[in-house]
C-alpha cells in the first residue's frame, strides 16, 4: 500500500521555481498599477473603481494558475466542481450584498 | 504600593465581585491540583510525548472531545447563573453589567468553543477509520488547528479574571461593540480570540476536505461514503467558504477599536450594517456547519441501531449538498427587521422555506429506516430518538421565524431563543452526544454505562422542554432577549419560573454524562470484538482502541456499508480476514511535532498583547510565528517508517494475527 506521501506525490508534476517566481512577479506589477491609478488620482472614481476591481480578478486567475496548478491534475479534477461552486458563492456574497446594502432603493 | 501600580492591577485583575474571586479561587486551585497530579504522579514526559506533541488524528479528536465537554460544563454554568437571574421578578442576583458579560460569553462559547470542537472531535475520531486512511491528509496542520482553538478559548476564557469579559453579545454588533461605546480588552479578546480560533477552523476544513477527497480507500467511491463521512464534506465546504467572511467582518472591526478606522461607524461614512451583514454571511452557513455532522452521526446511528441499511441514500446524499448550497442563500433572515426592503426580504424568506424541504427529506429517511427494523434502544438511538421531535419543534417554528412580516414580531423575543436553542441542542448537541456515545468504545476501548446513559438523557431530554417550551409563550408574551431583569404584573414570572426549573434539570443530565464518562472508566463494559454494536462501517473493523496506524491493510472496497457485506460474505465462508490475504508492508506515518503547540503559545501571546494594545507582545508573537514557519519549512525527516515486525506484534496482540 502507497503512504498517504507517495500517494501526494505522484499526482504533483515537479517544476523549478520559474513559474512561482514568474506569478510572483506578475502580482507585485499588478498591485503597483492599482496603487499607482489610485494615487495619481487622474481616473474618475467609478471608473478607479471598475479598473481596480479588473486587476484584482486579473490576481484570482494568476493565483490559481501560478500558485495553485488548476491545470496539472493526473486525476479526476475535483477542483474544478469545487472552484465552480467557489465562485458561485462569491459572487453571491458580493452581489447580494450590494442589493442588501441599497436598503429598499430599488423601484417596486 | 505606589498609585499608578495599585491603578494597573486593579484595571488588569478584574475586581467587585464575588463571584470572580470564586473564579480566581477555582482557577488557582484547579491549576495546583493539576501541577500536584502530574508531577506526584511522573506524568510531564507522559504528557508531552504522547499529547501535547501528538500528530495522531485518534488522539486530536480526543483532546477536543474533552475541550468541549469542559467549555459545555464553563458555558453550562452561564446558562444556570441567567436562568437564576431570571428565575423570579426583580432578582439582584447578577447586576445588569455582569449579565451582559456572561450571556455574551454563553453564546460565544456554546458556538465557537462547544459545538465547533465536539464536531472537530468527531471529524478526527471518525472520518479516517471511516474511509480507511491512515490519517488526515496533513497531520501536522491538523495538530495546528488544534492547538490554535484551544489557545484561542484559553484567551476568552481568560477575560473573566483579566481585563473584563466581552458584553455585547455573541454577534457582537457595532456601534455597540465600538469603541466609543465599550472600551477596555473585552471586545478585543473577543475579536482575537475568534480569529485565531477561525484560522484553526478554516485548516481544518480544508485538512478533512483533502482528506475524504484524496485518500479513501480503494474502490471506496463517492457513492459509497459513509453518510457521516458525506456530511463532513458538507460541513468543510461550508467552512471554507464561509469562514472568510467572519476574519473580514472581525478585522476591520478591531481595526476600528485599536487604530481608530470607521469601516462601522456612521462618523466619517462608516456602515455597521455591513458588519451585521458579513457576520451572518458566516453566522448562517456556521449553524449548518455544527448540524450537518450531527445529521451524519443520526444516519450512522439509525442504520446500525435498526440493523439495515439507510433509507434513501442517494436521496440522504442529495439533500446533504442541497442544504449546503441554500443554506448560504439564507443569512438575511438574521435580519430581515433591518429594513432592507421587500425585495431582499422575500428573497431570503422564501429561501429559508426552502431549505425546510432537504431537511424533511432526511427526517423521513430516518424514519423509514427504522419502519420495519430491529430497533435495539441503546444511548446513541435514544438521543437520535430525542432528536426527531425536537427537530420537529425547532424546525417547523424555523418556518414561522422564516415568514418576514411576522418576524418583525418574533424578532429578538423569547420565541426566537426557545427556536434556536431547539435546533442547536436539539440538532448539534443530541447529535453529537449520539456520537459520543456510539464512538465512545472505539475511542476508549469501553463502552459507557447504559443505565447511567438513560438517566442522563431523561434529564435532560424533559428539563430541555420543560426549559424551552415555556420561552416560546414568553416570547408570543413580549419578553426580549438580552434583559437582565423584568418587573412583576406582566405575567412572566411563572412561566420563567418554570423554565428556570427545565435549566437545572439539564444542568443535572450533564452531570449524570460525566459521572457516567469517569463510572464507565472503571466499571464500563471493555470492547474486545471491536465490533461492540454490530455495525456496518469500516472503523468497527478494527480493533477498539484502534492502533496508531489505523489500518494494517488498506481494505479494499467494493460495496456500501462494507464492514457489514464484509462480515455477511465471512459468515457464509466467501473469504477470510483481510490480514491473511495481503503481506504486511512497513507504514509510513507522521513524526510527533511540539511545534504546533508552541505555535499555539505564540498566537496566545498575539492575542493577549492586542487585546490590551501591547504592540511589543504583539510583534514578539508574530516574529515567533514566522520563525516556527521558516524552521517547518526547512524540516526534511518528517516522517519514518513502522517496521513490519512491530506491525506484527501489535496485531498479534489484538488476537488478529
Amino acid at each position: 500500500m502507497s503512504s498517504p506521501d507517495e500517494h501526494m506525490r505522484s499526482t504533483h508534476r515537479e517544476h523549478g521555481l520559474g513559474v512561482p517566481i514568474a506569478g510572483f512577479i506578475l502580482s507585485i506589477v499588478l498591485t503597483i498599477i492599482a496603487l499607482w491609478l489610485d494615487q495619481q488620482g487622474a481616473l474618475p472614481r467609478d471608473w478607479l473603481i471598475t479598473v481596480v476591481l479588473g486587476l484584482a480578478v486579473i490576481q484570482i486567475a494568476i493565483q490559481l494558475f501560478f500558485f495553485m496548478h488548476v491545470t496539472e491534475s493526473d486525476e479526476r479534477a475535483w477542483h474544478i466542481w469545487l472552484l465552480a461552486l467557489g465562485f458561485l458563492l462569491v459572487i453571491t456574497i458580493v452581489a447580494y450584498s450590494m442589493w442588501i446594502m441599497t436598503f429598499g432603493a430599488e423601484a417596486y | 504600593m505606589p498609585v499608578d501600580i495599585k491603578n494597573f492591577l486593579t484595571h488588569f485583575f478584574v475586581t467587585g465581585y464575588p463571584l470572580i474571586y470564586g473564579a480566581d479561587a477555582s482557577i488557582i486551585l484547579a491549576t495546583v491540583a493539576i501541577l500536584f497530579v502530574l508531577t506526584y504522579f511522573k506524568k510531564w514526559k507522559w504528557l508531552w510525548t504522547e499529547w501535547l506533541t501528538t500528530v495522531d488524528h485518534k488522539k486530536i479528536g480526543i483532546m477536543y472531545l474533552i475541550a468541549a465537554l469542559l467549555m459545555m460544563f464553563r458555558g453550562g454554568v452561564d446558562a444556570i447563573l441567567m436562568r437564576t437571574q431570571l428565575m423570579l421578578p426583580n432578582m439582584h442576583f447578577l447586576g445588569p453589567q455582569h449579565y451582559n458579560e456572561i450571556f455574551t460569553t454563553h453564546g460565544t462559547l456554546m458556538i465557537l468553543f462547544v459545538a465547533m470542537p465536539f464536531i472537530f472531535a468527531l471529524f478526527n475520531i471518525v472520518v479516517p477509520l471511516q474511509i480507511g486512511a491512515r490519517d488526515v491528509a496533513f497531520p501536522y496542520l491538523n495538530a495546528i488547528s488544534f492547538w490554535l482553538f484551544f489557545f484561542a478559548a484559553l484567551l476568552l476564557n481568560l477575560s473573566f479574571v483579566i481585563g473584563g469579559s466581552p458584553d455585547a453579545g455573541w454577534s457582537s454588533y457595532p456601534p455597540l461593540a465600538g469603541a466609543e461605546f465599550d472600551k477596555g480588552p473585552g471586545e478585543n479578546y473577543y475579536l482575537l480570540s475568534l480569529q485565531i480560533t477561525g484560522i484553526g477552523s478554516m485548516a481544518t476544513g480544508i485538512n478533512f476536505l483533502v482528506t475524504i477527497l484524496k485518500m479513501r480507500a480503494p474502490g471506496l467511491t463517492l457513492m459509497r461514503l459513509p453518510l457521516f463521512t458525506w456530511s463532513v464534506v458538507g460541513a468543510c465546504i461550508l467552512i471554507i467558504v464561509s469562514f472568510p467572511a467572519l476574519t473580514a467582518a472581525l478585522a476591520l472591526l478591531l481595526i476600528d477599536r485599536v487604530a481608530g478606522a470607521h469601516f462601522f461607524t456612521m462618523l466619517a461614512g462608516g456602515m455597521p450594517m455591513m458588519y451585521v451583514n458579513l457576520f451572518w454571511i458566516w453566522g448562517h452557513p456556521e449553524v449548518y456547519i455544527v448540524v450537518l455532522p450531527a445529521f451524519g452521526v443520526f444516519s450512522e446511528v439509525v442504520a446500525t441501531f435498526s440493523k439495515k441499511r439507510i433509507f434513501g441514500y442517494t436521496s440522504m446524499v442529495a439533500s446533504i449538498m442541497v442544504i449546503t448550497v441554500i443554506s448560504y442563500f439564507v443569512w438575511v433572515h438574521h435580519f430581515f427587521t433591518m429594513g432592507a426592503g421587500p425585495g431582499v426580504n422575500s428573497f431570503f424568506a422564501l429561501a429559508t422555506m426552502a431549505i425546510a424541504i432537504p431537511t424533511g427529506v432526511k427526517v423521513f429517511n430516518w424514519l423509514f429506516t427504522m419502519y420495519r427494523g430491529r430497533i435495539r434502544i441503546t444511548a446513541p438511538m435514544l438521543w437520535t430518538l430525542g432528536f426527531i421531535p425536537n427537530f420537529a419543534i425547532g424546525g417547523a417554528t424555523g418556518v414561522l421565524l422564516a415568514v418576514a412580516p411576522a418576524d418583525y414580531q418574533y424578532h429578538n423575543s423569547y420565541f426566537l431563543i426557545a427556536h434556536f436553542h431547539q435546533v442547536l441542542i436539539g440538532g448539534t448537541i443530541y447529535g453529537m452526544l449520539a456520537g459520543m456515545y456510539y464512538w465512545w468504545p472505539k475511542m476508549f476501548g469501553h463502552r459507557l454505562s447504559e443505565g447511567l446513559a438513560k438517566h442522563a438523557f431523561w434529564w435532560f431530554n424533559l428539563g430541555f422542554y420543560i426549559c424551552f417550551m415555556p420561552q416560546y409563550a414568553l416570547g408570543l408574551m413580549g419578553m426580549t432577549r438580552r434583559i437582565y431583569t423584568y418587573p412583576k404584573g406582566l405575567g412572566w414570572g411563572p412561566y420563567n419560573f418554570i423554565a428556570t426549573v427545565g435549566a437545572y434539570m439539564m444542568a443535572i443530565g450533564f452531570v449524570l454524562i460525566v459521572a457516567n464518562v469517569v463510572y464507565s472508566a472503571f466499571y464500563g463494559e471493555r470492547d474486545t470484538t471491536g465490533d461492540i454494536w454490530d455495525a456496518r462501517t469500516l472503523e468497527w473493523s478494527l480493533p477498539s482502541p484502534a492502533p496508531h496506524y489505523n489500518f494494517a491493510v488498506i481494505p479494499h472496497v467494493d460495496r456500501r456499508d462494507a464492514w457489514w457485506v464484509m462480515k455477511q460474505e465471512r459468515k457464509e465462508g466467501k473469504t477470510t480476514l483481510d490480514l491473511q490475504q495481503e503481506p504486511i508492508r512497513p507504514i509510513h506515518m507522521p513524526n510527533n511535532s511540539g511545534r504546533p503547540f508552541i505555535l499555539g503559545v505564540c498566537f496566545f501571546t498575539v492575542g493577549f498583547g492586542f487585546a490590551f494594545s501591547w504592540y511589543a507582545l504583539v510583534v514578539l508573537g508574530f516574529l515567533a510565528v514566522a520563525v516556527l514557519l521558516l524552521v517547518r519549512s526547512f524540516e526534511y525527516e518528517d516522517s519514518h517508517y513502522i517496521p513490519v515486525e512491530e506491525i506484527k506484534e501489535t496485531e498479534a496482540a489484538y488476537g488478529r494475527l
